[in-house]
């Protein structure tokens, strides 16, 4: 999809002043968080989990290439095929190639947010073939013509009221006319419309959770059945996954599944978790009789072995997001690509380039919630000071904030002159604030003081100086 | 497709490119046998201690958890199966037809007992409202149901039909997904899994309107497990 990570700044603006998107966001709190804590609580055993999930991930990634390898040979061996894509535009041509050789007109979908990063749909439909997104959130957006807001919750921006209309809006012509306004109707009619599309594909293609190199499986997690249904009825099962996803055996799939469906949406368990090995077996009565695993690295495999590797163990299960104070204010679509939040503000600028996400590292406190509930405990905060320092070193960073630095460094090796001026400027603010302790408006501090009051310091002097009387 | 030549090209493309970030060779000598190893020996993770318990509170917990994720439980003994079936249907007022899988252990149940109920052994299709499928196991854990696929259990049967009915034998229900994968292990062989294996918790649901959470999004609606008594 076309970035608009460099509209960063303007795209928040915007989020802001949506009275839709603000109402949705605003149940983030109460809904996925509150319950994935509640989920930690019931099982004890939960951080020595998230500790040995990490420490699964890190021991695929310094072994990938074996891992990879196994994997392969394992599919192979049951009638599967496995195709190695080193670009977006390799995957792309895989799987048109693989639609064509079967005449394939339309492709039953599960969510993949890889084939977000590839572009998939875009070209698939350039090509005269149409992908149907068969996931709840991701047919409401596929209609509405939006990308994805969230990665385990692709409509999590839209109310109620905004779905039944777009419903109103697309199912009109096949019937359905009244306008719904019960979620439990909402999700039987699309589910009443899907249903013969999954009957009438020619092509399943579906993401994976995990590889596993031990069986030549891949292992999918969802709730609603839709992947399921799209490996099962159509001929050909496709599964797009890039190489980070491959773990070596089933009983550390068990560990990670363990704190996926947690961390997630505070579920025990999804409803679903179905490991596919091969084309159907002789015998079967249902099936596809093809099984071809796409295997995409679009630069996966060149940050292994430097200081982004944590990146690689994530297992997209969205927690960072649904806990981020950034995210929670803006959404999803503000970030402008296809991976939003804390690990998209780490991911987009290694995918497309810092240059053009040189913001979205930028928008945090480093207040570290997105670490603190990482299922694979990646150091989010840590990558974001990555990215700013390579944006810094390019001289991408705006020329205010490198020349308030740079007089900033300049004080502070100079720590006479650093208390003199600190003690002056704090002495001026705490003078001409003292009368309601707050500004209104200050020079160089506009983007501030626009949304709030900055306040004046209390009395007493600098941290400094304080410190110094009190020891 | 693609020319071979071009396949094997980009397969070696991704593989270099890994081993030149991990500043190493393909993998060789001890680490590569100790890689192995692992393999064949998969190490288990830290251990859930709620499901440690003696098969009979296994089973307890195993039903605690299908039901906190919107199954509905029936216990039963062996006999009263088939009219279980047949109550649960009228009870929910639905027809007394079903698809029902070709198992061996299905087959062993007194069907002929309710007249009024009529099976069709084999697939599901789009127009079947009921199926009826045995279960690899269940794991306590979770309250999660294990289907192996095979001619003996197609899976259309887990996902087309509305209503799921489940008859899942206490033997079958262990404590975690790792005594599942030894069962899948020894009865299928280290080398070959079943094309699908399911595993399945509750009905199938969806929270992508406003985070609230729907059940029957595009599997069954209702799942209704018989756990039998031996």
């Amino acid at each position: 999809m076309q970035s608009t990570a460099h509209d960063f700044k303007e795209n928040i603006g915007a989020a802001l002043a949506d009275p839709n998107l603000q109402d949705s966001l605003a149940k983030l709190k109460t809904g996925f968080s509150e319950r994935r804590r509640q989920a930690a609580e019931r099982l004890p055993e939960f951080e020595a989990l998230r500790d040995r999930a990490r420490d699964i991930k890190n021991h695929a990634l310094a072994n990938l290439d074996f891992y990879l390898e196994e994997f392969e040979r394992k599919v192979t061996s049951l009638g599967g095929h496995v195709h190695w894509a080193p670009t977006a535009d390799d995957a792309r041509r895989i799987i048109a190639e693989l639609c064509r050789s079967v005449g394939a007109r339309t492709i039953a979908k599960s969510k993949s947010m890889i084939a977000e990063e590839i572009g998939l749909n875009e070209h698939l439909e350039s090509l005269g073939i149409a992908p149907i997104e068969t996931d709840l959130g991701e047919y409401i957006i596929q209609l509405r013509h939006e990308p994805p807001s969230h990665i385990i919750a692709p409509a999590v921006h839209l109310t109620k009221d905004q779905v039944a209309d777009t419903f109103l809006e697309h199912h009109g012509k096949l019937g359905f006319t009244r306008r719904l306004t019960e979620r439990n109707d909402l999700v039987a009619e699309a589910r009443q419309v899907l249903r013969q599309k999954f009957l009438d594909a020619d092509v399943g293609l579906t993401g994976a959770n995990f590889l596993v190199a031990e069986t030549g499986s891949s292992m999918l997690v969802t709730n609603e059945g839709n992947a399921d249904l799209s490996n099962t009825l159509p001929p050909m099962h496709i599964v797009l996954a890039s190489i980070e996803k491959v773990i070596p055996t089933l009983e550390d799939a068990a560990v990670l599944l363990r704190v996926l469906a947690r961390s997630a949406t505070g579920q025990e368990s999804s409803a679903y978790t179905t490991l596919n090995t091969g084309p159907r077996r002789p015998g079967d009565l249902d099936g596809p009789d093809q099984y071809h695993v796409v295997l995409l690295d679009n630069g996966r495999s060149s940050v292994l072995g430097t200081e982004l590797q944590d990146m690689l163990r994530c297992i997209r299960c969205g927690a960072c997001m649904n806990h981020c104070p950034v995210y929670g204010a803006i959404g999803g679509h503000a970030y402008g690509w296809v991976y939003p939040g804390p690990i998209g503000a780490v991911l987009t600028p290694h995918l497309i380039g810092v240059a053009e996400a040189g913001d979205l590292p930028n928008a945090s406190t480093f207040c570290g919630r997105c670490e603190s509930v990482c299922p694979v405990r990646i150091p989010l905060p840590r990558l974001m000071r990555h990215w700013r320092e390579r944006e810094f070193e390019q001289h991408l960073t705006p020329k205010a904030v490198r020349q308030g630095l740079a007089l900033w460094a300049f004080l502070a090796r100079r720590p006479r002159l650093y208390r003199a001026v600190t003690g002056l400027a704090n002495r001026t603010l705490a003078l001409f604030g003292r009368i309601d302790g707050r500004y209104r408006s200050l020079p160089l501090a506009g983007g501030w003081t626009r949304y709030r009051d900055f306040p004046a310091p209390q009395p007493g002097g600098t941290f400094h100086a304080r410190w110094r009387r009190r020891r | 497709m693609s020319a071979g030549s071009d396949s094997t090209a980009d397969r070696m493309h991704i593989l270099n490119s890994i081993r030149r970030s991990l500043r190493r060779g393909e993998l060789a000598g001890e680490h590569r046998q100790a890689t192995q190893a692992r393999l064949a020996h998969p190490p288990r993770g830290p251990a859930v201690a709620r499901a440690d318990l003696p098969p009979g509170q296994r089973v307890d917990l195993f039903c605690h958890w299908a039901e906190f994720n919107n199954a509905t439980i029936a216990r039963v003994g062996p006999a009263e199966v088939p009219a279980e079936v047949s109550a649960y249907l009228t009870r929910s007022n639905l027809p007394a037809q079903a698809a029902m899988a070709p198992s061996p252990l299905l087959d062993g149940y007194d069907w002929a007992s309710q007249q009024m109920l009529s099976l069709r052994r084999g697939r599901a299709e789009a127009s079947d409202q009921v199926a009826i499928t045995g279960a690899f196991a269940g794991i306590a854990e979770t309250g999660t149901l294990v289907m192996a696929s095979g001619p003996d259990h197609p899976v259309t049967l887990n996902l087309l039909p509305e209503t799921h009915i489940v008859v899942l034998r206490e033997s079958d229900i262990v404590a975690g997904y790792e005594e599942v994968w030894l069962r899948l292990r020894e009865r299928y062989g280290k080398d070959c899994m079943p094309r699908t294996v399911n595993t399945i918790t509750g009905p199938s649901r969806t929270g992508d309107i406003e985070q609230t959470i729907e059940l029957g999004a595009h599997g069954p609606r209702r799942m209704h497990i018989l756990v039998v008594r031996e």
